[in-house]
């Protein structure tokens, strides 16, 4: 057994570290989009998709582990009322997010804004990958020198006892 | 290996004290964007059945108090909201209620058997609540003589924490003080920045 070829452990490194971001940061672009349209007014079925888009990035503020979307409580249907009604006035999405980012801060979004120290949660996961990654190669790397090396030995025991 | 000695340490012990930096913080506490704001306007039905505006208290220190029937811990700040009205009494201070998630019966059986003057309004749908980033009960606002949020305390409010917000309150001077040249004791107190 041969032990992988060095450039496809630094290919795949790079690829995780490249993908992740990017996958993560598609998101916002396409909701850019989604305020231009906004401008038309919605049906039912798109308000109502609307809304649950919204409440989906908000967390409860009485269940907190919960989306306001998820979240059984009173609270959060009135929040969810609140959201469609805005949506109706023609408010944008990014309006509404505004308004209760307004009064709770930060901490009502289940996604942190990309920005400042909050780069930590977003780059962690992908740098502990990475060297998640680079572990296991390495540890198999060095695992198949180990028997390779044992092998060699043997083999070389091997015609020695014969004599 | 030696990298392994070095490498494993540094990358588990952040995170470890990140781990036990978070055990040290109570998660309930959460900073308010709203102190040193200007505080959200509402024009409300009473539990009485008047209709009450809130910059109709413009000029007064207003105790802002979320509270609810079925609350438990709105029971151990009560009293001191009863003894601040007491002694508050001749001064630019006024002590209200909000209504939270709760009924109009409910309520006012609730402030006749604990006793207490003041009005509480009856927030139907939570408008209140979410203006205020109210997240349970109780949660109180202390807003100054200029209609301005000074403090927010989440939680049940202590009589030495209520008599330091509203004495600071009281003495600082409104705006139109300012303007006019009469001074008063203290700076405005605000933790946050004006919109």
């Amino acid at each position: 057994m041969t032990s992988p070829p060095r450039e496809i452990l630094t290919l795949l490194t790079f690829a995780v570290l490249v993908a992740v971001p990017c996958a993560a940061f598609t998101e916002p672009a396409s909701r850019g989009q989604e305020t231009a349209v906004q401008a038309a007014p919605l049906s039912d079925a798109e308000l109502e998709a609307r809304v649950r888009e919204i409440a989906s990035e908000l967390r409860c503020p009485t269940c907190r582990a919960l989306s306001v979307q998820d979240s059984p409580s009173g609270m959060a249907e009135e929040m969810r009322g609140l959201i469609r009604e805005q949506l109706r006035a023609g408010k944008t999405p990014e309006e509404v997010r505004a308004y209760f980012l307004e009064r709770y801060g930060e901490w009502i979004l289940l996604k942190p804004k990309a920005e400042g120290f909050n780069w930590a949660v977003w780059l962690l996961p992908v740098v502990a990958l990475a060297g998640g990654l680079v572990f296991v190669m390495l540890t198999a790397r060095r695992w198949v020198q180990q028997g390779q090396a044992r092998a060699a030995a043997l083999t070389q025991k091997g015609p020695e006892e014969e004599i | 290996m030696s990298w392994k000695r070095i490498l494993i340490p540094a990358a588990a012990i952040p995170i470890i004290a990140l781990l036990a930096y978070g055990l040290t913080r109570d998660p309930n506490l959460v900073e308010s964007p709203l102190p040193g704001r200007a505080a959200f306007d509402f024009v409300a039905p009473t539990l009485d059945g008047d209709t009450l505006s809130l910059s109709d208290l413009r000029g007064k220190v207003v105790v802002l108090n979320f509270w609810a029937s079925w609350c438990i811990a709105c029971i151990d700040e009560h009293a001191n909201f009863t003894e601040a009205e007491r002694r508050y009494a001749d001064d630019d201070f006024r002590m209200l209620g909000v209504v939270y998630q709760d009924t109009p019966e409910n309520a006012r059986r609730w402030m006749q058997r604990m006793g207490g003057g003041w009005p509480s309004v009856i927030d139907a749908s939570s408008r209140i609540a979410i203006d205020y980033g109210v997240y349970g009960v109780p949660e109180t606002y202390f807003i100054d003589k200029n209609g301005r949020v000074a403090f927010k305390q989440i939680g049940p409010v202590s009589w030495m924490l209520l008599r330091q917000k509203v004495d600071s309150l009281l003495a600082q001077p409104t705006s139109t003080e300012l303007k006019t040249g009469v001074s008063g004791a203290g700076a405005l107190h605000s933790s946050g920045s004006q919109p």
